[in-house]
């Protein structure tokens, strides 16, 4: 990625066409700005994951967690790691592996949906977005076999079919879209059984946010590398959810009392 | 050989000047009105899809007069400025003033440089977090830049249309009330009454979240009017 200011910055504007007119990726590369996803040689670098992540299908839409661990190795690098944003108003996004791309994609990814909104004045399709974040992780593939991997989660409501969708990734941007619940990550597996066995995709907000709660807290007690709920510290994993009137962070309050709960019902 | 005939620099300003301004003037106008919760942007137009106002970033809005191909390519060079600005530095290092000063200088650069000068003129707006924070700038089209308060008139009939808007204006006016001074000052100008849906208006709601800009609807307008 070239530091060098771009042309847009300084002076007047260049009036010129980018093709495509309305990204902002293809922007960033015809500025010479776009960053760098190369592979190098020399061996492997240990660099902080970010965990487990997960989502599942609720009555009114879709609800989205990630608890808040980064490690490297055996360190642990971050206890308060955010890994589920808002992608834009009626999708949201996950990551877990290389924590510093994953970032620097998510960054990119929620700057290009923005700015294709404002230049066309109307949202992409919640397919296109999905289709353009698995082109993004397909742009990693170099960077893969060198073991800096980023899979994301994503999910949204379509407003043109007027439901709630979910999507997941593989390292080479395969795109599959899941009918009823998904986990990545380290603690990933241990937290998509325990979805498996409770799921009811009939059920209202906040029991739906009671089983990612629950689920991120099985897999923290099988996987080191994922941070189950920390009441001394005050750090609780992220909850979203996505609905009908859009994306909405579920606050931090709400979800302390709901750990409590499960973390006292736990067997 | 022949001569190329001579042109005084001062008239060929003065007949490019006079090119840009009559362009504008057959425009339909906008208005931009500091009110109580942010700032309106406010014109007529009939076309739903071709927009004359937009959305540049978190607290910043544009709109243009005159031709429509000329001031959608300014608009779009300023999400891409803004978007950039805002990716490789901060969300906060994204301001109005910057923006205008860039529209300044491209609007100077095509003015002298270009075979025909753009029949443009843009207004760039940016909310605050407090009322005294709003700032309005104007862009004419051979770059000069101005500094407004309280409102500002782009296009065609301005100066009516700005001694209208001085009659009326106070400070801290509700939305209804600023939609009614607006579309109020916009129509005595003209010959014809306007439709609800004949308005685009858009503001910047310091209510809102990140993103402050929001289309104001056909139903608000007809409530505002009624």
């Amino acid at each position: 990625m070239s530091l060098g200011a771009s042309r847009f910055i300084t002076g007047p504007l260049p009036l010129d066409s980018v093709v495509p007119e309305a990204s902002f990726v293809a922007l960033l590369e015809s500025e010479g700005m776009a960053p760098r996803w190369e592979a190098f040689a020399g061996g492997e670098i240990e660099t902080p994951e970010a965990t487990t992540i997960l989502a599942l299908k609720y009555a009114d839409g879709v609800v989205m967690a990630g608890d808040r661990r980064a490690t490297a190795g055996n360190v642990i690098a971050h206890r308060r790691m955010k890994k589920v944003f808002a992608a834009d108003d009626y999708s949201a996004v996950a990551i877990s592996g290389t924590a510093g791309m994953a970032v620097e994609l998510i960054k990119l990814f929620q700057t290009e949906l923005e700015h294709y909104e404002k230049i066309e004045g109307m949202r992409l399709s919640l397919e296109g977005k999905a289709n353009y974040l698995a082109r993004m992780v397909r742009n990693h593939l170099p960077l893969a076999f060198q073991g800096l991997v980023v899979v994301p989660l994503f999910c949204g409501y379509d407003e043109e079919a007027s439901e709630g969708r979910l999507y997941t990734f593989d390292v080479v941007g395969g795109r599959y879209e899941e009918r009823d619940y998904a986990a990545t990550g380290s603690g990933g597996g241990e937290a998509k059984s325990f979805i498996k066995a409770v799921h009811d995709p009939s059920a209202d907000e906040a029991a739906a946010i009671r089983v990612a709660v629950e689920a991120l807290i099985a897999a923290a007690e099988e996987d080191a590398a994922t941070g189950g709920p920390d009441t001394r510290r005050g750090i609780y994993p992220n909850v979203v959810t996505v609905t009908a009137d859009g994306f909405s962070e579920i606050e931090e309050d709400t979800v302390a009392a709901v750990a409590a709960e499960a973390l006292e019902a736990r067997p | 050989m022949s001569m190329p005939m001579y042109v005084p620099p001062e008239q060929l300003i003065k007949d490019r000047a006079e090119f840009a301004k009559k362009g504008i003037s057959l425009g339909r106008p906008i208005v931009v009105i500091d009110y109580a919760d942010g700032v309106l942007l406010l014109g007529e137009n009939p076309s739903g899809s071709l927009q004359k106002i937009g959305e540049i970033y978190d607290k910043v809005a544009f709109a243009g007069v005159g031709r429509f191909n000329e001031f959608e390519s300014l608009r779009v060079a300023g999400i891409r400025y803004a978007d950039l600005k805002g990716y490789s530095y901060g969300r906060s290092d994204v301001t109005a003033r910057g923006l205008a000063n860039a529209y300044a200088q491209t609007l100077a650069q095509v003015f002298t440089h270009e075979v025909k000068p753009f029949e443009i003129e843009v207004i760039v707006a940016e909310i605050g977090d407090a009322a005294s924070d709003t700032q309005i700038y104007r862009i004419q089209y051979d770059g000069t830049l101005i500094d407004l308060k309280r409102f500002g008139v782009i296009g065609g009939e301005e100066e009516a249309l700005a001694a209208r808007l001085e009659e009326g204006y106070t400070d801290g006016l509700e939305l209804a009330a600023t939609l009614a001074l607006g579309c109020g000052a916009i129509e005595a100008i003209g010959d014809d009454p306007i439709e609800p849906s004949g308005w685009e208006a858009a503001v910047l709601d310091r209510a809102n979240g990140r993103r402050k800009f929001r289309r104001v609807s056909t139903e608000t307008i007809a409530a505002a009017r009624s």
